[in-house]
């Protein structure tokens, strides 16, 4: 059955992951529909970067199944290429190429992932970086670069395949505070564009603002979910409560 | 020039130091040809165990048990036995047998000739250091950004290519280049096969002339140029790598 945008653009239905002996995820179940920016919160260690690993085959999965656009991520036979030219992925400690400047570094999956002609490439490649601000760092190499900056570069290098849906693994926490902002408007842009986004972020501040839906992880299962208005004020479990006075 | 080859017969005559690759124009001749013999054999090899280096270790990072295992043991048997020992194991042993093949002149000859088994012995021995050496730089490149190349939906080979093995080259150069000096130096043990290399040439020399002493401090300053020029221009290389704000500036 082919997939249709009314149908869940992700959706996870009682995803199981361990490390060896340790379970990480015990039963995660969500959907997120087209151009909705889901935020995955959570204590430390709950499995939240696991969870989102998951879901572009970085960390396989021992039960479950896991569908991008109809597509069953858990399976052998699966084609990742397929799988990662529909999910961009953005890291927390930013993870550039740091012997490309900034420019090759956007241009770099499109011309040896996609083989698109080098001039196009190089077009696109200078919108997006103008897109996330940093006109004029074109030919900077990362290390000449702050940490916001190349968290930019990072988003602006996911965006040049084209993504569906973009996953942003705690981008903000390696950052300092005034440049957390810089970041924060350049994904709130994004959101605000249609991207379907799924952010594992402690920034509760944006989450707040930018998502449709937040969940709230911890020991691997969800424990409470919601919009965000019912989420934050209104919080049920203990578990969430004591999470969001210890945070707000 | 005349004049110059003419100072050195005259030192002869005069001291007794007898440099005759100098004034002799048919030692002239043999010397230069065992010159670009040493260089032309330490290229070959330079290129194909740099080869073997870049090769192993991409397969030593293969997901399958047996090629991982194959390659250390190629590892294993060339790093733990002597390069002279391997040189006859290729040239007496492997190099019989292979199959003859007629000559021009109505006889046989071996398929494989001393410099060609020259090359693939020294290449393997040199190459065995290098995909350790490669190995070694590899690991040194973070599992998070090959993770990123591999998010990205580059391939294990494209990400080797593009990633890995440019960011593990800068790490490793050090290191290649001091391995890259012994192979230089190691081309001598192809003396033992007969390859016309400097060493060989040399004492052909001393032996029609019986002038020892110069031909050995001859050959040891050649070779402290020929591996100099080889140093100046890997940490040329090195210099011309440097990417600014990466690894130590």
């Amino acid at each position: 059955m082919a997939w249709t945008p009314d149908q869940p653009m992700v959706s996870l239905k009682d995803v199981h992951k361990s490390f060896g002996e340790l379970e990480v995820l015990k039963g995660i179940t969500f959907d997120v529909m087209k151009g909705e920016v889901v935020c995955i919160i959570g204590p430390s260690g709950s499995g939240k970067s696991t969870l989102i690993r998951c879901i572009n085959a970085l960390n396989d999965i021992q039960k479950g199944s896991i569908t991008v656009e109809g597509q069953e991520v858990n399976d052998p036979r699966l084609d990742k290429l397929e799988l990662r030219k529909k999910v961009g992925m953005v890291f927390q400690q930013y993870n550039l190429f740091p012997h490309k400047t900034a420019l090759e570094n956007v241009m770099m999956a499109p011309l040896i992932v996609l083989r698109e002609d080098q001039q196009e490439v190089e077009e696109r490649a200078r919108m997006l970086i103008r897109k996330v601000r940093l006109e004029g760092k074109e030919d900077s190499y990362p290390g000449e670069l702050s940490g916001g900056q190349q968290q930019r570069v990072a988003i602006a290098r996911s965006l040049a395949m084209n993504p569906d849906v973009m996953l942003f693994d705690e981008v903000t926490a390696a950052l300092d505070p005034e440049t957390v902002k810089e970041v924060l408007v350049t994904i709130r842009e994004l959101a605000e564009e249609g991207m379907t986004c799924i952010l594992v972020t402690h920034e509760m501040g944006f989450a707040r603002e930018v998502a449709n839906h937040i969940y709230f992880t911890d020991r691997g299962v969800i424990v409470e979910h919601g919009a965000p208005a019912t989420f934050f004020d209104d919080a049920k479990d203990p578990r969430t409560r004591e999470f969001l006075s210890q945070i707000l | 020039m005349e004049a110059f080859f003419e100072w050195f017969r005259w030192l002869y005559d005069e001291t007794g130091i007898n440099l005759t690759f100098v004034y002799d124009a048919y030692d002239r001749e043999r010397m230069i040809d065992g010159f670009l013999m040493t260089i032309w054999l330490s290229l070959v090899c330079l290129f194909f165990s740099v080869i073997i280096g870049i090769v192993g270790a991409w397969l030593q990072g293969s997901p399958l048990k047996w090629t991982r295992r194959l390659v250390n043991g190629y590892i294993q048997f060339f790093r733990n036995t002597p390069p002279l020992v391997q040189l006859y194991f290729f040239y007496f042993a492997v190099g019989n047998l292979l199959p003859k093949v007629a000559t021009d002149y109505g006889g046989e000859a071996p398929l494989l000739g001393n410099f060609a088994w020259a090359v693939i012995s020294l290449s393997f021995f040199a190459g065995a250091f290098n995909v350790e050496i490669f190995r070694a730089g590899i690991e040194a490149v973070p599992r998070s950004t090959v993770e990123a190349a591999s998010a990205l939906g580059l391939t294990r080979l494209q990400t080797y290519r593009h990633v890995t093995l440019p960011l593990a080259f800068r790490v490793i150069l050090p290191a290649l280049n001091n391995n890259l000096v012994n192979l230089v130096k190691t081309t001598t043990l192809a003396y033992a096969i007969a390859v016309p290399e400097m060493l060989y040439v040399a004492n052909q020399i001393w032996s029609d002339n019986v002038n020892v002493p110069e031909m050995m401090i001859f050959l040891l300053f050649a070779y402290i140029a020929l591996v100099g020029i080889l140093v100046w221009s890997m940490n040329r290389w090195e210099r011309s790598l440097k990417i600014p704000g990466f690894g130590t500036s």
